[in-house]
């Protein structure tokens, strides 16, 4: 509380606010701060409402499953069944790639992780929602969209590796992957940069008259930067085909999602004030965030515009393998969080309306283990590193001479003849 | 062959690319409607329309942003920057970004983006429109960086930049626009117009990026330089009545070493020269690359004449300047070594 102090003239002083991280090691886990919708609460706009007439979206919370797990609501969708074990199968893949990967770190096989574990929702039911031709321009936690549009995982395990099959060619950190033919854009390590990029990739797909469209995402910390306004506003300003996506997941490393400016506002709210939709969407529930993307999509290709979508969720592991959360926030946090873990709510959902029994579950999960181990096997098989004169390469399309040169010392150099 | 200043150069080789490859557009503040503050893209978005020639908020940054997206999704950009003092906010994408993209990605994804930005001084303009900071892109992996002198170099230059696969910041200096300005500002000014290098094609042409001019031989020594530097570098010449060779290094990388080590062998003497500040300025690398090449034909010390390592000042302008006086004094001692 910013309580004025007087001053010795009797006038009060300014004092510099902090904002409030609600819990910290040690302390209970408190998410009082949270604002919840009941699920099925928030109306179903046409896709061509005005940000302004919408407004609310950005301020509530777009929820489908109820606490009973059942859809309710204008927001539900017709999802077929075995569309929404695909979304459970492609959750739980992505959760099983990164526990091993994970494993793998600890057991020095790969020198950096971030698993996007309680994430998962996010990047499943989106690129479920989006049409393959669909332009993703990804942040470094959204694997599964890699996992949703089925990208080898013998091709990220190479990447992790850096060995001889790496598809960055030894030049980049771990998960810092690509896909050229699943149109999945490179990941950069700046945070944020990829925010206009994927704006001027959609407007360019507006000036060249087709019909994709572009989707991105950026944790709410990286929204502090300042190229996700420049996004918003080429969005706003050239009408750009886009979703733009927020993955809101309370955390940046140890750093309270107050400090990117979430203490008063959502970060939805920043939509209408560029005059896109902001829409605050329930980023844990497979069903809401499907729709939502689903309605947002239809909306950019009738040329209404971009949408830009909060998904609150929670960074239930550590941002990396680098960190220790414990020594930022309670151990228990995770298990306190009003909003559940997105596997296991789909799969209640599945269990409930008679599509999912125990035994499926226990058939899934061995499959997917045996899955992700064998692609394990394969890609630890091959411990030869790149070429190095892979370094030289690509650095321009034709390697001009000094580079040449560089290349020539180095190769010099290995073979001890300097 | 037409006679065009550099503006109207410039102005020719965008309007023959956009009439050439559907895929280019151009995009920059005020440059549709309104022509550009120097006028460079006048009358293009009228010939082409708003969807080739954009009119941008005045946020570097996202051009910048934009631009190497739309690259991504086949389009080929050509940026400008208004001002190469504006160019900073646009910095992490130049050069975490565009300048890194092929090579991060593993060669799948690329953008082939030209940024077009006025330098340097002379104008008047103060430490915010007088900078030259070519130097700063050159210590980049993955940029090419040319700067034109003349019309017929910008024309050709920049039609093969915008036609080259690799981004390309692309300097014009800017007091060379409308005349080739010899660094004496109480002269009359001296138009383009029968200028050898005002003779411009009207059509499609290139000059290679990666390729220095020699633009006046000579035996004595060497001057490498660039941008208005050349004429000022010429008139020093004529008034010390030294031998020099100039040449005109146009792209600073890729470096035309060849050129530049060829002439400096021979006459085994150099001076380098740049209007930008000299600590860390591009003419170190200069001044090291004639070292590691050319030293055992070298007769004396390699000297450079730079600007002062301080802001570019307004009211100090010409005491700012490394005007024919400073360069004529510097040619005489590379020729007789204290």
């Amino acid at each position: 509380m910013s309580t004025p102090v007087a001053g010795s003239a009797g006038k009060a002083r300014s004092r510099l606010h902090v904002p409030a991280t609600p819990a910290r090691p040690g302390g209970r886990p408190d998410f009082g701060y949270l604002k919840l919708s009941p699920a099925g609460a928030m109306p179903k706009p046409p896709i061509d409402a005005s940000a302004a007439d919408i407004e609310p979206l950005a301020h509530g919370l777009v929820r489908v499953l109820d606490d009973a797990h059942q859809p309710v609501g204008p927001w539900q969708s017709s999802l077929e069944p075995e569309r929404l074990k695909a979304g459970l199968r492609d959750m739980l893949l992505t959760r099983t790639f990164d526990r091993r990967m994970q494993r793998a770190h600890r057991q020095g096989r790969i020198s950096f992780y971030i698993q996007s574990v309680g994430e998962e929702a996010v990047s499943v039911a989106q690129a479920m929602a989006l049409q393959p031709q669909d332009m993703l321009f990804p942040s470094y936690r959204n694997q599964g969209l890699f996992v949703t549009r089925e990208v080898p995982l013998v091709d990220l395990m190479n990447q992790l590796l850096a060995n001889e099959h790496d598809m960055c060619k030894g030049r980049q950190l771990p998960i810092m992957y690509h896909s050229g033919p699943k149109r999945i854009f490179s990941i950069s390590g700046n945070l944020a940069t990829q925010f206009p990029q994927a704006v001027g990739w959609a407007m360019a797909a507006a000036i060249k008259g087709e019909t994709h469209l572009s989707s991105v995402w950026i944790g709410e910390g990286a929204s502090a930067e300042a190229d996700f306004h420049h996004g918003m506003l080429f969005a706003s300003v050239y009408r750009a085909p886009c979703l733009l996506n927020i993955v809101n997941n309370q955390w940046a490393i140890s750093t309270f999602q107050g400090y990117a400016g979430g203490e008063r506002q959502s970060f939805a709210a920043r939509g209408p004030g560029y005059g896109i939709p902001g829409i605050r969407v329930d980023g844990n529930d497979f069903l809401a965030v499907y729709a939502v993307t689903e309605w947002a999509a239809a909306r950019a290709r009738a040329n209404h515009g971009p949408t830009l979508i909060e998904h609150v969720t929670y960074r239930a592991e550590a941002h990396s393998t680098s960190d220790d959360p414990s020594r930022y926030r309670p151990k228990d946090d995770w298990q306190h969080w009003p909003l559940g873990d997105p596997i296991e709510r789909l799969r209640q959902h599945l269990v409930k309306s008679g599509h999912w029994t125990k035994s499926d579950d226990e058939q899934l999960s061995q499959q997917l283990e045996a899955r992700v181990e064998a692609a394990w096997t394969e890609a630890s098989a091959d411990t030869t590193p790149p070429d190095s004169n892979l370094m030289f390469e690509d650095v321009f399309k034709e390697m001009p001479e000094h580079l040449q040169r560089q290349r020539d010392a180095l190769a010099a150099e290995r073979d001890g003849q300097r | 062959m037409a006679q065009m200043n550099m503006i109207q150069a410039l102005q020719s080789a965008m309007d023959v690319m956009l009439e050439r490859d559907p895929s280019v557009v151009l995009m920059g503040e005020d440059i549709g409607y309104f022509g550009g503050v120097f006028r460079a893209t006048d009358g293009l978005q009228r010939k082409y329309g708003e969807h080739r020639v954009l009119d941008t908020p005045i946020a570097e940054g996202g051009i910048l942003g934009a631009a190497i997206g739309m690259g991504v999704n086949g389009l080929r950009p050509v940026a400008e920057i208004q001002f190469s003092d504006y160019i900073y906010p646009a910095f992490d994408q130049i050069v975490s970004e565009l300048a890194r993209l092929r090579y991060r990605s593993g060669g799948v994804f690329s953008s082939p983006v030209t940024v077009r930005t006025p330098c340097g001084g002379g104008i008047r303009g103060g430490q915010t429109h007088s900078q030259s900071p070519e130097g700063i892109f050159t210590h980049v992996c993955g940029l090419k960086v040319v700067m034109p002198s003349n019309p017929y170099d910008a024309k050709g230059l920049l039609i093969a930049s915008i036609e080259d696969d690799d981004p390309v910041i692309f300097f014009e200096p800017k007091r060379l626009y409308n005349g080739p300005f010899d660094g004496t500002p109480d002269k009359t000014a001296v138009a383009w117009k029968g200028h050898p290098h005002a003779e411009v094609p009207e059509d499609h042409f290139t000059i290679p990026i990666g390729k220095a001019q020699i633009v006046r031989a000579g035996n004595a020594m060497t001057i490498l330089t660039y941008g208005t530097m050349v004429y000022v570098c010429e008139a020093a010449a004529q008034n010390t009545g030294v031998d020099a060779e100039i040449i005109d290094v146009r792209t600073m990388l890729p470096l035309d070493e060849d050129t530049l080590c060829t002439s400096v062998s021979r006459t085994g003497r150099c001076l380098v020269v740049h209007e930008a500040t000299g600590f860390s300025g591009f003419g170190a690398e200069l001044a090291a690359t004639i070292q590691e090449r050319c030293f055992w034909d070298l007769e004396a010390p390699i000297e450079r004449v730079t600007g002062w390592d301080t802001p570019y000042p307004s009211a100090f302008e010409w005491d700012y300047f490394p005007g024919p006086k400073r360069v004529g004094a510097a040619i005489q001692r590379v020729m007789n070594p204290p």
